[in-house]
C-alpha cells in the first residue's frame, strides 16, 4: 500500500504532499527532510529503492524535481517506479511542459 | 462600499510576484482577512471563489480552517461550481479528526441519489478520500446501487469508493461481495482495476470471502491471457506491455487465491508461464510484469518446472545492468532460499559478485542472501568472499558480516583449525563489531582443540605484538597466553613458522596490555589473570609478575583491585596453592541451544540482542532474557574466596573437600519496595539435585490502591537455565490483600556466580510503571 507521495525539489522544499496514513504535521517536516536528504546523497548508479525505518522509498528524478513514493513491503517496486513515471505524463498532458525531455 | 474580490488567477499572480518570504506572507494575510469578512457576510455569489483562493493558499502551507462551515454550505447549494468548489475544499481541510466532516453526510446522500453524473462523481470522490467509518456505514447502500448504474464514469468511481469503505469497515463486506462477480465482466480497464483491488481487499481481510472467490479464478486466468496475447493497443500499451499496472494485480490477487490451494494453482500454472515466456522485459514494464510472475509463482503451489524456471529468471535478472532489476532479484532470492535452496545455489556466483557493488541496498542484500547460502561444500570459498567484503564494507553492514562469517564458520568449520583461523581473521579485521559472547566461544574453542593449543597460543601471540587495540582479540590472546604460556616458550610449531620468544618480552606484553588507555575493564581483567598463571607456567623468576600484581592491589577499579589483593595473597600466604590452583583448566562447558536459536537468526539483518519474551505457563524452553553477559566466563571459577582474616581461612579451605553439608536454609532476601509494592525473594536449594536453586517470588502490596497487570520477568547469565512457572495471579488487591507468588527455577551446573535480573511492570495508581533492576547482594549458598 501506497503510504505517501511526495514531490520535493533539490533544494528540499517539498511542492506536493500526500499522505495516506495519518501523520502529524511536525513529524510530516522531518520525515520529509529525511527522505530527500536520503534521496539526494544517492548518486546515478545505485537502485532507485532504498530502505527507510520500515518503508520502502522508491523515488526518481526528473531534472531538479524528485518524486518519492513510500511504500509498505507488500508492493512490487518495479510497478511502482512505472506508476511514478505514468503520472508524470498524465499531468504533462494536461498542463504540458510539466518536463521537457522525458 | 463593496471591494471586488479578486479572482484566483490574480491572486496567484500577486503571491508569485512577491521577491520574498515576507511580502508573500503579507500578500496571503491580506487576503485571507478579505476572505475571511466575505464568509461573514454570507455572500452566497461568490463564496466559491473565496474558497478557491482559501484553497491554493492552504496548498501553500498555510492555515485554512475557517474555511471548514463554508465547504458544507457551498456542498448544499445547488449550483455546479459551488459543489465542485465545496467538494474540493471538503477533501482538503475535513477529515476525519473534525467534528465538522459528519454534517457532509446528508449531503452526499442527496447527491448521490440525484442521478447527475458529475455529482454523483464528486460526491463519490469525496466519500472515497475522506469518508470515516461512520459515513462509511450510512453511506455503503448507496454506494451499492450505484456499482450497476448504466456510466461507467460512476461505476467507475463507485468500485474505488467501496475499496475505500472495505479498508475503514471491514464488516460491509457482505454489501460489496455480490455485485463483484458482475463487474469482473467488464471491458473498461479503469473499473476492471477497481474490481480487482475490491477483491483483493475482500480476500485480504475475510477469510470467507478467499473462499468463494476461488471460484473466479478461471475468469481472471482468461481476462490476463487476453491482456498478454493482445497486440498494440493504443489505449493501454506501456512500453509494448498491454496495461502493466492490470497485469500486476491480477497476478498478485492470483497469488493470493492460490496460496495454499492445490487447486486454484494448478489452473493458474499454464498461464504463469505462458505470462512468464511471453512478456517483453527490455523495458520497465515488462520486468516488473515478470517481477509480479516470479513472486506469484513462489507463493502458490506451482509445479517444480515452473518453479526452476522462476529461479532462472531471477537469475537473468541479476545479470543484468540495470540496478533496480538486480535489486528486486536479490530480494526475492533471499526468500526463496529456504524452499528452493539448490536451486538457488546455482547462482551463487553471481551473488558473490554483486557483493563487491558500490550501492549499499544492494551489497546489504547480496550479503544476506551470499550468507544464507553458505553451507558445507562452499564454506572455505564462500568464507574467503566475505572476509574480503568485510574488509572493505561500510562500516554499518560490518557488524553482520562479521557475525555472519562467524555463525557460517561455528555450523560448517571442516577443521578446528581452519575454525580458529578464520575466528582470528575476523577478530583481526573487524574486532570491535563482533558479538560480545564471540570471545567466549573462541576461548571454549581453543580450550577443546588439544592438539592446537601451541598453534593457537603462537598465532594469538604474533596478532597480539602487531596490534592491541581490538579489545575481542586481545581478550582471547591475553587468556591464551596466560593457560599456554609454556608452549609458547618451548620453540618449535610444525605448523607455523619458528617464534623464538622469551619470557620477558611475554610479560613485556602483558604489562603494555595492562597499562594501555585503550583497553577495558574486562580486558585489564584478563591480562592481569593471564600474568598470574604465568607465574607458574614460567621457568624463570616470578618476582616481576608480583611486582605487577602487588600495584594493582590500590587500582582504582573494584573488580582489578579485588583480584590482584587475592592473587598477592595466593603469593604470601598460600604460595604452596599456587601451582595447583592455577593449573590449566578443564574445558568449560557451554549452553550448546544458543547455536541453534542464532542459526535461524541469521537470515535476518540486525541480529537483535534483546528480545524481551513474556512469561509462559509450564515454559520448559530456555528463555534467554535481557542478554547477561558474563565477561569472565573465559576463566570460568576465579580462585576460592581467599579470606583474609586468618584462621577462618583455613578452616574454609579444608571444609571444601569434605563430605557435603546439610542444605543450609537460605535468609529471605528483600529485592525491591516502592509505594507500599514489595517484592521478597525465597531460596530453596534441594539437597537430591545441586545444581538447582528454587526461587519463590512474593508480591505484597501494603498500599491503598490495588496493582493490577503485574509481570514479573527475570533473565540469568548464559551459562544457567531459567524456567518461570506461572504466577498465581496478576492482581494484587490493595491493604495487604492476597500476595502474587511466582516459582523460577534456576540451574547452575556450572556453579558459577549467580546474577539475577528482575524485570516488573504493572498498573499502580493510575500509572503504568515498569522497573528493571538486578538483585544485588545475592547470599553466596545460591550458586555455590
Amino acid at each position: 500500500m501506497i503510504k505517501f507521495f511526495l514531490m520535493v525539489n533539490k533544494q528540499g522544499q517539498t511542492r506536493l504532499s500526500k499522505y495516506y496514513e495519518h501523520v502529524e504535521i511536525n513529524k510530516r517536516t522531518l520525515l520529509e527532510t529525511e527522505v530527500i536528504r536520503s534521496c539526494l546523497s544517492r548518486s546515478n548508479e545505485q537502485c532507485s529503492f532504498i530502505e527507510f525505518k520500515d518503508f520502502k522509498l522508491i523515488y526518481r528524478q526528473y531534472a531538479a524535481l524528485f518524486i518519492v513514493v513510500g511504500v509498505n513491503d507488500t508492493e512490487n517496486e518495479m510497478a511502482i517506479y512505472e506508476f511514478i513515471h505514468n503520472f508524470v505524463e498524465v499531468l504533462d498532458e494536461y498542463f504540458s511542459r510539466v518536463v521537457n525531455n522525458v | 462600499m463593496v471591494v471586488p474580490s479578486l479572482k484566483l488567477q490574480d491572486l496567484i499572480e500577486e503571491i508569485r510576484g512577491a521577491k520574498t518570504q515576507a511580502q508573500e506572507r503579507e500578500v496571503i494575510q491580506k487576503e485571507c482577512a478579505h476572505i475571511r469578512a466575505s464568509f461573514r457576510d454570507g455572500d452566497p455569489l461568490h463564496r466559491h471563489r473565496q474558497l478557491a483562493k482559501l484553497l491554493y493558499v492552504h496548498m501553500l502551507g498555510y492555515p485554512a480552517h475557517f474555511g471548514q462551515m463554508e465547504c458544507l454550505k457551498l456542498i448544499a447549494s445547488p449550483r455546479f461550481t459551488d459543489k465542485r468548489v465545496g467538494y474540493l475544499g471538503a477533501m482538503l481541510l475535513l477529515d476525519e479528526r473534525q467534528d465538522a466532516h459528519l454534517l457532509i453526510t446528508n449531503s452526499i446522500k442527496n447527491d448521490l441519489s440525484q442521478g447527475i453524473q458529475a455529482v454523483q462523481g464528486l460526491a463519490l470522490c469525496t466519500l472515497s478520500t475522506m469518508g470515516s467509518a461512520e459515513m462509511c456505514r450510512d453511506l455503503a447502500t448507496e454506494v451499492e446501487k450505484l456499482l450497476l448504474q448504466p456510466s461507467s464514469y460512476v461505476r467507475k468511481k463507485a468500485v474505488l469508493t467501496a475499496v475505500h469503505m472495505i479498508r475503514k469497515v471491514p464488516e460491509l463486506s457482505n454489501i460489496f461481495l455480490p455485485p463483484c462477480a458482475q463487474l469482473l465482466h467488464e471491458r473498461h480497464h479503469g473499473i476492471l482495476l477497481g474490481t480487482i483491488t475490491l477483491i483483493t481487499e475482500l480476500c485480504e481481510r475475510s477469510p470467507a470471502a478467499l473462499k468463494h472467490f476461488r471460484k473466479v479464478v478461471p475468469q481472471l486466468v482468461k481476462i490476463l491471457r487476453t491482456l498478454v496475447t493482445t497486440g498494440y493497443s493504443t489505449e493501454h500499451s506501456i512500453s509494448g506491455v498491454s496495461d502493466p499496472f492490470l497485469q500486476v494485480r491480477i497476478l498478485r490477487l492470483l497469488r493470493i487465491l492460490g496460496r495454499n490451494h492445490e487447486e486454484s494453482s494448478e489452473t493458474m500454472n499454464d498461464l504463469l508461464a505462458q505470462v512468464a515466456t511471453n512478456t517483453d522485459t527490455s523495458r520497465n514494464a515488462g520486468s516488473a510484469v515478470l517481477f509480479e510472475t516470479v513472486l506469484t509463482i513462489m507463493d502458490i503451489r506451482s509445479a517444480p518446472g515452473l518453479r526452476v524456471l522462476a529461479v532462472n529468471i531471477l537469475g537473468r535478472f541479476l545479470l543484468n545492468n540495470d540496478k533496480n532489476i538486480r535489486y528486486v532479484a536479490l530480494t526475492s532470492l533471499l526468500r526463496m532460499v529456504q524452499s528452493d535452496h539448490s536451486a538457488v545455489q546455482r547462482h551463487r556466483p553471481t551473488v558473490v559478485e554483486c557483493l563487491r557493488e558500490p550501492d549499499a541496498s544492494l551489497s546489504r542484500r547480496a550479503l544476506e542472501l551470499s550468507l544464507a547460502l553458505v553451507n558445507s561444500s562452499n564454506v572455505r570459498a564462500m568464507t574467503q568472499e566475505l572476509q574480503s567484503f568485510l574488509e572493505s564494507c561500510p562500516p554499518d553492514l560490518r557488524a553482520d558480516c562479521a557475525s555472519g562469517i562467524l555463525l557460517a564458520a561455528e555450523r560448517f568449520a571442516p577443521t578446528k583449525r581452519w575454525h580458529i583461523d578464520t575466528i582470528l581473521r575476523v577478530l583481526t579485521t573487524a574486532g570491535i563489531y563482533v558479538r560480545d559472547d564471540a570471545v567466549a566461544n573462541l576461548t571454549q574453542l581453543i580450550g577443546g582443540a588439544q592438539e592446537l593449543h601451541a598453534y593457537s597460543v603462537r598465532r594469538l601471540y604474533s596478532a597480539l605484538a602487531e596490534d592491541i587495540s581490538q579489545q575481542p582479540l586481545v581478550q582471547v590472546a591475553a587468556w591464551c597466553i596466560g593457560e599456554y604460556g609454556d608452549l609458547l616458550l618451548e620453540g618449535s610449531c610444525e605448523e607455523t613458522e619458528p617464534l623464538q620468544v622469551e619470557e620477558e618480552e611475554v610479560l613485556a606484553l602483558l604489562e603494555k596490555v595492562l597499562q594501555s588507555h585503550m583497553s577495558q575493564p574486562a580486558t585489564r581483567g584478563y591480562a592481569l589473570t593471564a600474568l598470574m598463571k604465568l607465574s607458574t607456567r614460567l621457568r624463570g623468576d616470578s618476582n616481576r609478575i608480583r611486582q605487577v600484581v602487588s600495584i594493582y592491589g590500590s587500582c582504582l577499579d573494584v573488580e582489578l583491585q579485588q583480584r590482584a589483593v587475592e592473587y598477592n595473597t595466593l603469593f604470601q600466604k598460600y604460595d604452596h596453592m599456587r601451582a595447583a590452583i592455577l593449573e590449566k583448566m578443564p574445558l568449560v562447558e557451554r549452553g550448546g541451544s544458543q547455536v541453534d536459536g542464532e542459526a535461524k537468526e541469521s537470515k535476518e539483518a540486525q541480529l537483535s540482542e534483546t528480545a524481551l519474551v513474556s512469561t509462559e505457563p509450564q515454559a520448559s524452553k530456555l528463555l534467554d532474557l535481557l542478554d547477561l553477559l558474563d565477561g569472565t566466563s573465559g576463566d570460568a571459577q576465579p580462585p576460592p574466596p581467599l579470606d583474609p582474616s586468618p584462621g577462618g581461612a583455613l578452616v574454609h579451605l579444608l571444609d571444601l573437600p569434605g563430605a557435603p553439608p546439610p542444605p543450609p536454609s537460605i535468609p529471605n532476601l528483600r529485592v525491591f519496595e516502592r509505594e507500599g509494592l514489595q517484592l521478597n525473594l525465597s531460596f530453596v536449594r534441594p539437597s537430591g539435585t545441586p545444581a538447582l536453586l528454587l526461587i519463590m517470588v512474593t508480591a505484597t502490596n501494603t498500599s491503598g490502591a490495588d496493582v493490577t497487570h503485574f509481570i514479573c520477568q527475570a533473565a540469568v547469565p548464559k551459562s544457567f537455565q531459567l524456567q518461570l512457572q506461572a504466577p498465581s495471579g496478576d492482581t494484587l488487591p490493595a491493604q495487604g490483600g492476597l500476595p502474587v507468588t511466582q516459582l523460577l527455577r534456576i540451574l547452575n551446573p556450572n556453579k558459577a556466580p549467580l546474577r539475577l535480573k528482575l524485570r516488573l511492570t504493572y498498573n499502580h495508581f493510575g500509572q503504568s510503571v515498569q522497573e528493571i533492576f538486578e538483585v544485588n547482594n545475592l547470599p553466596v549458598e545460591t550458586w555455590q
